[in-house]
C-alpha cells in the first residue's frame, strides 16, 4: 500500500467538491443590522471613553475617602487617619 | 443604489458615514465567505457565526482597507483568519481519533487500497473521510492542508494569507502532511493490513 498515492487520490477526489456556497435566507438584513447597531470603532473615541471611564472611577475613590476622612468617629475619638498621620510629629522624643 | 458600483465606490461610501452601502458589499461576498468557512465548520450555526464575525470585523475595520490589492482578497484574508481562531478556540473539542468508518469510506479506501482508479462515483465518500482525518489535525496543520491541498493556493498566497513567513509555512506544510499521512495509514492499516 503506497500511502503517499492514496493521499493524492484523497485530496484530488475530496477537491473535486466544493463546499456548499448557499447563504441562509435574508442573511444581509441580519448583518446589516448588527453593523447599524454598531457604529464603526473610532481610535479617538474608544480613547475618550476609557478617560472618562478612568475620570470617573478615580473621583469616586476620591470621594469615598473624604468622606471617610471627615466622618466623625462614633466613639468619640480623633479620626484614625489624623491621628496616624500626626502621631509622629506630636510624640517626637517617643519616636526618637 | 446603482448595482454597478464599484467596490471601491461603496467602501468610500460607508467610510463617510453611509452605511447602507455596505449590503451591496455583503450581498456579493457572503456566498464565498459560507463556502470558506463550511471548510472549517461543520455545524451551520458555527459556520453563520463564523461569516457574521467576519462582516462585523470587515465593517469595523475597513478604514484599514488601503485599495491596493482587490477587496475580496482583502475580506479572505479576514475570513480564513477568523476560521483560524475559530478552530484555536474548538481544539479541545475536535475529534481524538476515527472510531468508525462509514460504509462508503470503507468502500473507498478498498477500493484504493487494491489500486484501483479514481472513480468519481465515490468522491463524496473521499470527501468525507477528509474531513473526518482534518478534524482530527491541529488548527495549524488543518488550516494548512486546507488551502494548500484542497484550494490548491501556493505557499506565497499562504503566507499572504496568514501573515506567517514563508519559511513558517513550509514548516507547516511539511509537518501537516506528515501528519494527514500518519492519520490515513494508520486508518488504512487497521483495516486491511
Amino acid at each position: 500500500m503506497d500511502v503517499n498515492d492514496l493521499q493524492r487520490k484523497l485530496f484530488a477526489q475530496a477537491k473535486s467538491i466544493p463546499p456548499a456556497d448557499t447563504v441562509p435566507y435574508a442573511f444581509e438584513k441580519r448583518i446589516m443590522a448588527r453593523v447599524e447597531s454598531a457604529p464603526p470603532t473610532d481610535g479617538w473615541l474608544l480613547w475618550g471613553r476609557a478617560l472618562w471611564r478612568g475620570a470617573a472611577a478615580c473621583a469616586a475613590v476620591s470621594i469615598l475617602l473624604s468622606v471617610w476622612a471627615i466622618w466623625p468617629s462614633t466613639n468619640g475619638e480623633p479620626a484614625t487617619l489624623e491621628s496616624t498621620v500626626f502621631a509622629a510629629a506630636e510624640q517626637p522624643s517617643e519616636v526618637w | 443604489m446603482d448595482q454597478t458600483e464599484s467596490d471601491a465606490d461603496l467602501i468610500a461610501a460607508v467610510l463617510k458615514g453611509n452605511t447602507a452601502c455596505f449590503e451591496p458589499l455583503v450581498r456579493k461576498y457572503s456566498s464565498r465567505l459560507f463556502a470558506t468557512a463550511r471548510r472549517y465548520a461543520r455545524r451551520e450555526s458555527e459556520v453563520e457565526d463564523i461569516v457574521q464575525e467576519v462582516w462585523t470585523k470587515a465593517y469595523s475595520h475597513l478604514a484599514t482597507f488601503r485599495g491596493d490589492a482587490p477587496f475580496e482578497h482583502w475580506l479572505m484574508r479576514l475570513a480564513v483568519r477568523t476560521c483560524y481562531d475559530f478552530l484555536r478556540k474548538h481544539q479541545r473539542n475536535r475529534e481524538t481519533n476515527i472510531t468508525e468508518l462509514t460504509d462508503p469510506e470503507r468502500d473507498w479506501l478498498e477500493h484504493h487500497v487494491s489500486g484501483g482508479e479514481l472513480d468519481p462515483e465515490r468522491a463524496s465518500a473521499a470527501k468525507q473521510l477528509v474531513d473526518r482525518l482534518l478534524a482530527q489535525l491541529s488548527p495549524s496543520a488543518r488550516l494548512i492542508i486546507t488551502l494548500l491541498e484542497l484550494e490548491d493556493r501556493t505557499v506565497k498566497e499562504i503566507s499572504e494569507i496568514t501573515g506567517w513567513s514563508i519559511p513558517l509555512v513550509k514548516v507547516r506544510a511539511f509537518r501537516a502532511r506528515a501528519e494527514m499521512k500518519k492519520l490515513l495509514s494508520r486508518v488504512a492499516r487497521d483495516k486491511y493490513l
